[in-house]
């Protein structure tokens, strides 16, 4: 029970990257878009595809805590006496992030709106790299079975800063794809609308992600082959395969965008990213924390296991279908085909 | 580190003194959950309103009405989104603050959470969808695309109250070797408590939120805008808030009974008594000072009365409580006041019902009522009073127990770090979501008086206009 457990958050997991780190990479390019007058547009663009699901993406970073607290209480508490600064910083950011994103919709004035908008940008590239730092830090053993570990360095060591630039470029190369995709959709089907330029501003963008991402990936090999040698080992070994795959992925989509084919391009863009985290899981395993505490020793008693996993399996009968629902009114601008 | 940190969490039963983190991080836990429990009942009972305007909307072919629930619904959706967020911040301040609690206690009372998770993701997509079906969806089916935010936000509500009522009335899990090693789920969740917190609660919502509208409504018509549509919006919401409050009072006054059978500590709190005994009087404020009642109205044998209908009622005094984990002076009077307060407040926001009752039976039109209009502008204030102040009574009442009778708040507390700077940030964060919220609010009223309901953006709703260019040009002016 407690692997099954383990791999419904991993599920929570990899959907906060992609469903957040779009989100967080949309802010990301917000805050790149230069002045308001030069922005204007690419942060109309960031409004229009973003809006209805933002919000929804984060019940998953709450998902994931739950899961933790429920299933494995004393490493959760473990890690939120080692970790608490980024993860303090990274809840700030979330407040911050959401209020901006949320007030800038509904406030007209420029003024007001740039100051959302400002929340809204910084905090996207706190949160992610504070994310990504947590995670380097469980990763590389830095938090103590029993908590209290290093305030500092347990997030502030080769492997969290690794882990932190990866997710913030990785949340930008996402939604620079997704953004590249809304655009030129946009193109396609609104006869009045002037998105050629856009299309351009947002396929150049995800191609240099793309690329600043493999240069860091590649560089990453030799952080973590000398910061956390049984990780690099695992990767390079057990999850080689998926590690493999997310590069063909990734370079697969760089060959799309060059290209200008839109087929596919989403998938692969986000595939390479989900193979990557499971990747971390699968060279993890069978450890919760670092090479300290397994799975099993951390797993609360099996009715609690149980009663999460029941929430999750109901939640993904009656949440996946609703949720697709949405997905597809976000994405077409109506609702009624599917409806009847 | 040292190693006195790394042994924290296996030992701090052994701790005595006050961690340093106690005082802010408690400050802390108190204002966010008090911010958040503001929007809550606009995410429960706002949305059953608009509900409510939406059906008489259809059924009766009434445009006011419909204007009506689409505006509800904007404003909902800006309000469900702070509740998000602030939402969002209380999971991580459970890790936070109170290790203590949630590694030791999450394996048992950390699911409800989840089932809330469940319930909020349901009702932040169909809160979507149902902004989004405004003159999208056909008329019924739109109406029925609401229903579910209704009820999955009182399923959420059902949920951490679940949570909560456990920290008052523990049961359902055993524990061995400072581990919890079996937990009956159903039991943790329908503890002794739930039942009675949760009507409290879910009724409290709905009083909370028709105060407050009938409260915007009722300032309106005073400024002079007297049509059909203000007169609406008062009456809608002022009349579910009527309907539910005398309900309220006596499920309040049920609980005090439950409280006095099951919560012997609690109740001794709140009627502000340190000395067992039988004919106790009723105080009406006043407070503990050296363990003595000081100031105060005393009303003699009505505390035993109302306990269980007999003067000779004996109720347990706080003396009964061991001296290691009494609560302080401060809290007590501060439970006490607080009851005083929620049940005053109460009194007084049901005179205000019987006049409304007294007006409509004579028939009087509404609009010029000015004093009655006057006295209904504070009613949403005060209901919001009564929330913060019956929390206070049932967090604070706990006090020095986090969970009651397993977890000292002490040792729940996080040891780590300096919580002030946290707290500092949180608090300023707050402020500012607070403020933007508020300002937008207003904003969205100025624009509906203004241009009617076009151009009005909100989260969770579509973009008014999809086509870029569109959409540039009316940011522009
Ligand atoms: C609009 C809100 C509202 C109103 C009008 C009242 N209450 Fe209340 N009260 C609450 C809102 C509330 C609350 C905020 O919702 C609490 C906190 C926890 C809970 O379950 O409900 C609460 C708690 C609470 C408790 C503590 C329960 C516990 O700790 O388990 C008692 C004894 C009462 N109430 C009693 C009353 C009485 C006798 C009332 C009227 C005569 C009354 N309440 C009106
Ligand atoms: C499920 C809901 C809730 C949970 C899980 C919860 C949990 C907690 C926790 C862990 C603490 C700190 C430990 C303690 O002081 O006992 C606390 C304190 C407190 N809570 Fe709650 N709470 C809930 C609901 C609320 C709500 C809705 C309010 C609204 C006002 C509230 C008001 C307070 C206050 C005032 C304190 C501070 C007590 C003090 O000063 O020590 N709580 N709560
Ligand atoms: C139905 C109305 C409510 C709404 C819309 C709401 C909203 C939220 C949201 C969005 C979260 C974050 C969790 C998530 O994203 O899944 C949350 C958490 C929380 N809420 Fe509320 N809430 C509601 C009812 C309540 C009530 C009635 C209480 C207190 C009695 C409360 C106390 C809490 C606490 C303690 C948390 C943190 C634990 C968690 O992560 O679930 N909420 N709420």
């Amino acid at each position: 029970m407690p692997d099954v457990v383990v791999s419904f958050l991993f599920i929570g997991v990899i959907a906060y990257s992609l469903l957040a780190g779009a989100d967080f990479g949309a802010g990301f390019w917000d805050l790149t878009a230069g002045g308001a007058e030069r922005g204007k547009e690419p942060r109309h663009l960031i409004d229009i595809s973003l809006g209805p699901v933002w919000e929804a993406n984060h019940t998953w970073l709450v998902y994931c805590l739950v899961f933790l607290w429920t299933s494995f209480p004393t490493a959760f508490a473990a890690i939120t006496t080692t970790l608490y600064l980024p993860l303090g910083v990274a809840a700030l950011g979330i407040v911050l992030r959401g209020a901006g994103f949320a007030f800038r919709k509904a406030s007209l004035r420029t003024p007001e709106r740039r100051v959302y908008g400002v929340a809204f940008a910084v905090s996207s590239l706190l949160t992610p790299f504070c994310f990504g730092a947590i995670a380097g830090g469980i990763a590389s053993g830095r938090v103590p079975a029993a908590g209290g570990g290093d305030a500092i360095t347990s997030w502030l060591n080769p492997t969290s800063v690794l882990g932190g630039v990866l997710a913030v470029l990785t949340c930008a190369y996402l939604a620079a794809v997704y953004l590249y995709a809304t655009a030129a959709r946009l193109n396609a089907t609104a006869a009045r609308l002037n998105a050629t330029a856009l299309v351009h501003y947002y396929r150049a963008r995800a191609f240099a992600a793309a690329v600043g991402t493999g240069i860091v990936s590649i560089a990453g090999i030799f952080v973590l082959r000398a910061d956390s040698p049984r990780l690099f080992g695992e990767l390079s070994g057990r999850a080689l395969p998926l590690v493999v795959i997310a590069a063909l992925c990734g370079l697969a989509t760089m060959a799309l965008l060059r290209r200008k084919v839109m087929r596919n391009l989403r998938v692969l863009a986000g595939g390479a990213v989900a193979l990557v985290v499971l990747g971390w899981g699968v060279a993890q395993y069978p450890y919760l924390l670092g090479t300290h505490v397994t799975i099993d020793e951390a797993a609360a008693p099996s009715s609690s296991l149980n009663v999460v996993v029941g929430v999750a399996v109901v939640a993904g009968l009656v949440i996946v279908p609703s949720l697709i629902l949405l997905f597809r009114l976000a994405v077409r601008g109506r609702l009624e085909p599917e409806e009847h | 580190m040292s190693t006195l940190a790394v042994d924290s969490l296996t030992q701090v039963l052994a701790f005595t003194d006050e961690p340093p983190q106690l005082l802010p991080a408690r400050q802390q836990m108190a204002f966010t959950l008090g911010f958040h429990i503001i929007l809550v009942p606009f995410g429960v009972a706002l949305t059953s309103l608009m509900l409510i305007a939406n059906y008489r909307g259809l059924r009766k072919g009434d445009a006011d009405s419909l204007l009506l629930a689409k505006r509800w619904s904007k404003v909902a959706a800006v309000l469900f989104a702070v509740g998000a967020i602030t939402g969002t911040v209380l999971s991580f301040e459970l890790g936070l603050l109170w290790p203590g609690l949630m590694g030791r206690y999450g394996a048992a009372f950390g699911f409800p959470f989840a089932i809330e998770g469940l319930f909020f993701f349901t009702e932040a997509i169909f809160v979507s969808i149902y902004i989004y079906g405004w003159d999208r969806l056909r008329p019924w089916a739109h109406f029925w695309a609401g229903v579910p935010v209704a009820l999955a936000s009182i399923g959420g509500a059902a949920a951490v109250i679940g949570a909560n009522s456990w920290m008052n009335k523990p049961g359902g899990f055993t524990v061995r070797g400072g581990q919890v090693v079996e937990v009956h789920p159903a039991r943790v969740f329908f503890n002794g408590a739930f039942w009675y917190e949760f009507a409290h609660m879910l009724l409290a919502a709905y009083i909370v939120a028709g105060f407050g509208v009938a409260s915007v409504y009722a300032v309106g018509i005073l400024r002079g805008r007297r049509g059909r549509y203000h007169r609406l919006g008062f009456l809608i919401s002022f009349v579910t808030a009527a309907v539910i409050l005398p309900v309220q009072m006596i499920v309040g006054d049920t609980i005090a009974r439950y409280v006095f059978a099951s919560e012997p500590r609690k109740f001794a709190a709140i009627e502000l008594l340190p000395k067992t005994g039988t004919h106790v009087p009723e105080t009406l404020g006043g407070i503990l000072v050296d363990g003595e009642v000081r100031y105060g109205i005393r009303i003699p044998d009505v505390a035993s009365i109302l306990a269980a209908f007999k003067p000779s009622t004996r109720i347990q005094g706080l003396e009964a409580i061991p001296a290691e984990v009494r609560p302080s002076d401060r809290i007590v009077s501060t439970v006490h006041l607080a009851f005083d307060v929620m049940v005053g407040l109460s009194s007084i926001l049901m005179l205000l019902v019987l006049w409304f009752a007294w007006l409509m039976w004579r028939r009087r039109p509404l609009e010029r009522q000015t004093w009655f209009l006057r006295c209904c502008a504070p009613s949403g204030l005060a209901a919001v009073a009564c929330l913060e102040t019956g929390w206070m009574v049932t967090e604070l009442g706990r006090q020095p127990w986090t969970v009651v009778g397993h977890l000292l708040t002490l040792d729940a507390v996080t040891r780590q770090g300096n919580v002030w700077p946290l707290f500092a940030a949180v608090l300023a964060i707050y402020v500012a979501v607070g403020v933007s919220a508020v300002t937008v609010l207003l904003s969205m009223r100025k624009r509906w008086q203004a241009e009617g309901d076009t151009g009005v953006e909100v989260p969770y709703g579509p973009q008014s206009g999809p086509r870029l260019a569109d959409a540039t040009a009316e940011s522009e002016r």
